[in-house]
């Protein structure tokens, strides 16, 4: 101890190699962001090519279903997805109220309209599912009742955002709903275990080996990475936006706006 | 290889409109969604160029 502190190092390291919360400062991520959304919209085109691919051609046709199955690999993603981006625009809401972080609640806001395209897309495509297998659009069962909720959770957030004038408000009111709302999840995920409902059960599960075809399992999820990777490209283009039109009148946004 | 030309392919088994359906919604939302935000973003720089609260900073 003693001769550490009696020869300081000869060449002190700089301060901050790696301060992440430099990357917080809108200035500092804008252009972060502008790399990322490219590498990961390439990621989406790619896994989407081979996923549908694998998807439409390689797997064979269900015995029972015929190939009206095949909307499960556009069905599970977006149905995932909606979920998954619920889940982190209530944790970024949540750092956005604690910590007053002002990027952490644009990128809440930013996830809200993807997220609520992915509920609709997860319905949407459920009710053509349904419709051949089991003879209806539509059916008031826990599963369904319970995503629909999630998209008037998505729409309740954006309206109540939309509401409020003053931005730093809108953000912290809108994050009291979200992480209330953020309940209505694992209600979604286990509805089938816990209810008898007509809506099969999952076909991949943590506990479990996967009840999928070889085929159809990679395909399913490829797909739903390249909607995942699709939709953090499209977020990030969007918390760019919201950071230009909420700090348009600071020299950083007139510059990027400039820029390009 | 599941299919024997493009006409059974379209087809799905019977099941066309719903498979179609379901996969075109998708690309019509993910096509609007690109869409929307490249207006949002054009928009934005028009006003940057034209509009108001520029006076300020480079009009002095």
């Amino acid at each position: 101890m003693a001769i550490l502190t009696t020869h300081p190092h000869p060449h002190p390291l700089p301060r901050s190699t790696t301060n992440w919360f430099a990357w917080a400062a809108p200035q500092r991520f804008y252009p972060l962001a502008g790399r990322m959304v490219v590498v990961f919209a390439l990621l989406a085109a790619a896994l989407a090519a081979i996923g549908l691919y694998i998807g439409l051609v390689v797997a064979p046709t269900d015995a029972q279903q015929g190939d009206a199955y095949r909307i499960i690999f556009v069905h599970v993603p977006a149905a995932w997805m909606s979920m998954v981006i619920y889940v982190a625009m209530a944790f970024w809401a949540g750092i956005g109220l604690a910590f007053n972080a002002r990027l952490a609640a644009m990128f809440a806001r930013a996830l809200a309209p993807t997220g609520a395209l992915m509920t609709f897309l997860a319905l949407w495509t459920g009710a053509l599912w349904g419709k051949p297998t089991w003879g209806a659009w539509w059916v008031w069962d826990a599963r369904l009742t319970s995503e629909l909720i999630l998209l008037f959770l998505y729409i309740g957030f954006l309206s109540l955002h939309a509401a409020i004038d003053d931005v730093r408000r809108a953000d912290r009111a809108a994050a009291v709903l979200a992480l209330v709302g953020v309940v209505n999840v694992p209600i979604i995920y286990f509805s089938v275990k816990w209810w008898n409902t007509l809506h099969q059960g999952a076909s991949v599960s943590f506990s479990k080996a996967p009840t999928m075809a070889t085929p159809m399992l990679t395909g399913m999820l490829l797909m739903a990475l390249a909607l995942w990777m699709y939709c953090i490209a499209v977020t990030l283009v969007r918390v760019r936006t919201l950071m230009l039109e909420r700090e348009g009148h600071t020299a950083w946004a007139r510059q990027a706006l400039e820029a390009r | 290889m599941n299919w024997n030309g493009a006409a059974d392919f379209l087809a799905m088994g019977g099941y066309g409109l719903y498979v179609w359906g379901a996969f075109g919604m998708v690309a019509l939302v993910i096509g609007l969604e690109v869409a929307q935000l490249a207006l949002r973003r054009r928009m934005l720089r028009a006003r940057d160029a034209g509009g108001i609260g520029t006076d300020a900073l480079h009009g002095g």
